[in-house]
């Protein structure tokens, strides 16, 4: 896959071209054929899919590679409805463009795990308008009705036997007008959704030629590593621009705003000037922040009086008339993306045009952040997506376009700003910490019949998306209370929102993974209070025709639940529903009493995300949530001192490694719902299965992430 | 000048002989595979193979590498067992680390050519992957050792 290119060079003179226009608002296909719109210079169009003389279909997409297979799935998506030769599919990386913008969020941006559930149908109609465009050439050609005409594996088939390629149709093909309303293909009938494919993108990670941002390297170039404020708040008083500057291959050194930047012709020459810098920071605003500040923070907004997020029915009422009920509190810490490729950015600024190199998951916020920078309207801002090593939501922020988009500008070369691992720990837009207390109750029966649910946390929206945030209440702060799985009739859901210095952004499923975790170790308590099974007691407060029932059941079903456990193990479930779809997860541990460790021997997961495009990337995509999982519940936690961040590299921030990683099963549940995301549902469900497993092996409930397993030690 | 011999070929440097490998062979090279993420030789991402044993570039000076023959992901041949295994069970996700751990295989399966699982999960306990491609790395090593072993 190419990632460096522009609307010039990519529409060759004789293709078929199905293309999508945002004018209007609404997005609306059109036929972007060279022949037809190819005199216009002011028209451009950006195609979606694009059939060449020599077969070759070419399959634009917008959202980035962050190796989530969404990419080919895209292209699996359009071969279907094309009915294309699939040897002949490839996929490219558009640019940064209207057409490519999430036609809900009106913004191009990959997260929310909705790269396809937000454009399945536009997708569809795009593969299945050419192919009536492609059928429409080929049966004029022999003289016979379209209706007539079938296809099959990029030919149209006359019903006599004789067959016509795709690519010889395209010259009569691309006169024809694209059809409004081409009817989408049978489920029944697809032999590609749902198949097994290689991914596309494989091959050249697996040769080391799939370029990433960091990779990036043009003529002139130079490399500059930035020295960012170590505390929040502070700016450099002074520092020593000699020093830096003597390094060999330094070639400048420039102060932004709050930070000094060291640009260099190679990366270590580079990291040595700024090693010379030898700054001095202007004083701490918060000297006393710090892990136990922040704890005592956190315990004090809890009892706080809350906003009423949401109330339905009389949670107090019902909470005082329940014949059991019980109370308990849940925290979370503060947790980094930590992904692998570290932040940066290439920018190149030219008199009318700035072109942006970036692995991102933001591609309008990193082309509004250039055209502020350059004064360039957003349409003369490039941006190229490259590969990405990893992203899990951090990379929809722009602070690396900021930095090398003013270099480059200052300049007049082209700049890669790049971050060290130490500059990613201590810029974070963390995962943001929160604390929980849920109160419930149960009747004689042993029936839910009250859930007031309190949660304190910082704002992740309030600085990224202010428009969402109403009355004090960031709903990414609450993700899954509103949303859980179980018809109540008394509830409610309370919400301090905290204000402190740290950053908080996206984390791959946000909100979810943690209040999905407070809801399914807290209902795990019920349903042992009332004496039930936690399956059936979950399944008989959902509704039997919903999404986290069928996950739920297909888990009962595949792992036997709790009857199958092999003696020396224990077992736990969770279900939670997350960005369209609702996964369910059973863990199997053994506890090491002595030592308080726990082993999690085996992990079955279960996904209903509506129809199952690309089985084998959904499987991927759970079982890497799911060590994803795991290595939050057991590891993960950011440390704060002295008002800025302490942890600053992997050896104080470990993930889990190989030894940690149990035997994962997935299965994708057969689905009559709608089409839902993948990247993040499998997460939430994780942590609270496992925890679940380890009360049933040890009777102690672990409330905190990450586990605090000294209190599974006996005697 | 420093000579370095890498992927076959003989190189010829201008590099401060306390420049990590790292930053030789993706500046000055152009080997754009070898990743750089922690710096402290932390993550293995940056694994390059140095006369077969896999060595983390970021903390060798281009000095000590002397007259050591470089191995980086490029300078394997298509049809190398590990890139089959890691193809054939679709291992990357977003793949920044896996050049690095496949050199680890590597270098790892020259000494247990017929490893058990439990030895697999050892050898490869040290190197970082946030996406949680463990599963099919472990399927991959065990697939790159039956190819091998052919």
């Amino acid at each position: 896959m190419k990632t460096d290119m522009t609307r010039r060079d990519f529409l060759k003179k004789s293709s078929l071209v199905v293309a999508v226009t945002a004018i209007s608002g609404e997005l609306q296909l059109f036929n972007a054929s060279p022949v037809i719109a190819g005199t216009d210079t002011s028209f451009k169009p950006h195609a979606f899919v694009e059939i060449a003389t020599d077969d070759t279909v070419t399959v634009w997409v917008g959202q980035s590679n962050l190796g989530q297979g969404s990419q080919t799935g895209i292209a699996m998506i359009v071969a279907e409805e094309l009915d294309a030769d699939w040897p002949k599919i490839q996929v490219k990386m558009a640019p940064a463009a209207e057409p490519f913008k999430n036609p809900f969020w009106h913004a191009q941006v990959t997260g929310g795990s909705t790269s396809i559930r937000h454009r399945w149908d536009l997708i569809r109609k795009a593969g299945a308008a050419a192919r009536q465009m492609l059928i429409a050439a080929a049966a004029k050609e022999w003289g016979i009705d379209a209706e007539k005409c079938n296809t099959d594996k990029g030919r149209v088939i006359n019903p006599d036997g004789r067959s016509l390629g795709y690519g010889k149709l395209v010259p009569k093909a691309q006169e024809h007008p694209v059809p409004e309303n081409p009817p989408f293909k049978n489920a029944k009938d697809y032999r590609i959704i749902g198949s097994s494919r290689d991914r596309l993108d494989i091959p050249a990670k697996v040769a080391g030629t799939a370029v990433y941002g960091i990779d990036m390297q043009l003529p002139d170039m130079v490399i500059a590593v930035v020295a960012r404020p170590p505390y929040y708040g502070v700016s450099p008083e002074s520092y020593d621009r000699k020093a830096a500057m003597a390094v060999k291959g330094v070639v400048d050194v420039m102060e932004l705003e709050n930070r000094v930047a060291v640009c260099a012709t190679t990366t270590y020459a580079a990291l040595q000037g700024r090693k010379k810098l030898n700054i001095k920071w202007t004083k701490s605003p918060y000297p006393q922040l710090n892990d136990e500040t922040l704890d005592e923070a956190f315990t004090a907004h809890l009892v706080k009086a809350g906003v009423a997020a949401e109330s339905v029915g009389d949670a107090a009422g019902a909470l005082a008339k329940a014949s059991v009920r019980i109370e308990a509190s849940y925290k979370f810490p503060y947790i980094s993306h930590a992904q692998l490729e570290p932040i940066n950015c290439t920018a190149q600024v030219e008199k009318d045009r700035c072109r942006v190199w970036v692995p991102t998951q933001g591609q309008t916020a990193a082309q509004d952040a250039a055209a502020k920078i350059t004064g360039l309207p957003p349409d003369k801002i490039e941006v190229m997506t490259t590969y990405v090593g990893g992203g899990f939501g951090l990379r929809v922020e722009t602070d690396p376009v900021v930095d090398a988009v003013s270099l480059a500008k200052i300049l007049q070369r082209p700049v890669k700003v790049m971050w060290t691992r130490e500059d990613d720990f201590a810029n974070d837009y963390f995962r943001p910490g929160s604390v929980s207390k849920i109160q419930g109750g149960l009747d004689e029966s042993g029936k839910v019949v009250a859930w007031s649910h309190k949660v304190a946390s910082p704002s992740i929206m309030t600085r990224s998306m202010p428009e969402f945030v109403e009355n004090n209440i960031d709903p990414s702060s609450l993700h899954g209370i509103p949303d859980m799985p179980y018809k109540l009739q008394n509830r409610l859901m309370e919400y301090v929102m905290m204000d402190l210095p740290i950053p908080v952004g996206f984390w791959r499923s946000v909100g979810y993974a943690i209040n999905v975790f407070a809801i399914e170790t807290f209902m795990d308590e019920l349903a042992y209070k009332a004496k039930k099974d936690p399956v059936q007691f979950r399944l008989d407060l959902m509704e039997k025709d919903s999404r986290p029932y069928s996950a739920l059941s297909l888990l009962a079903e595949k792992t036997g639940w709790e009857g199958s456990a092999p003696a020396d193990r224990s077992r736990g479930v969770a279900v939670g529903t997350c960005f369209g779809s609702s996964a369910a997860h059973m863990a199997e541990v053994s506890v090491d009493r002595k030592t308080g460790k726990v082993k999690v021997h085996k992990l079955v997961c279960t996904i209903d995300c509506g129809p199952a495009v690309y089985p084998d990337a959904i499987t991927a995509q759970v079982e890497g949530a799911a060590i994803m999982a795991l290595s939050v519940a057991f590891h993960e936690k950011v440390h704060f001192s002295k008002g800025g961040v302490k942890t600053a590299n992997f050896d104080e921030y470990p993930i889990l490694t190989m030894s940690g990683v149990p035997e994962i099963e997935v299965y994708i549940a057969k689905s009559h719902h709608e089409i839902g995301g993948v990247g993040e549902p499998g997460l939430p469900t994780v942590a609270p299965a496992v925890a679940n497993a380890v009360f049933r092996a040890t009777g102690v409930r672990l409330r905190e992430l990450p586990f605090n397993t000294g209190l599974l030690k006996k005697g | 000048m420093i000579s370095l011999h890498v992927n076959g070929k003989k190189r010829k440097v201008d590099a401060a002989p306390d420049t990590p490998l790292l930053w030789v062979l993706r500046d000055n090279l152009g080997i754009t595979s070898v990743k750089y993420t922690c710096g402290i030789a932390e993550c293995g991402v940056c694994t390059v193979l140095i006369d077969d044993e896999a060595v983390r570039s970021c903390s060798i000076p281009v000095a000590d590498v002397r007259k050591g023959k470089i191995i980086t992901i490029e300078g394997l041949p298509e049809n190398h067992p590990v890139k089959i295994a890691w193809i054939e069970k679709q291992v990357p996700q977003c793949g920044y680390c896996q050049s690095g751990i496949m050199l680890q295989t590597i270098d790892f399966l020259s000494r247990r050519p017929n490893p058990s699982a439990k030895q697999v999960d050892e050898a490869l306990d040290n190197v970082l992957c946030r996406c949680g491609s463990h599963p099919r790395i472990k399927k991959a090593v065990q697939l790159a050792a039956e190819l091998s072993r052919k």
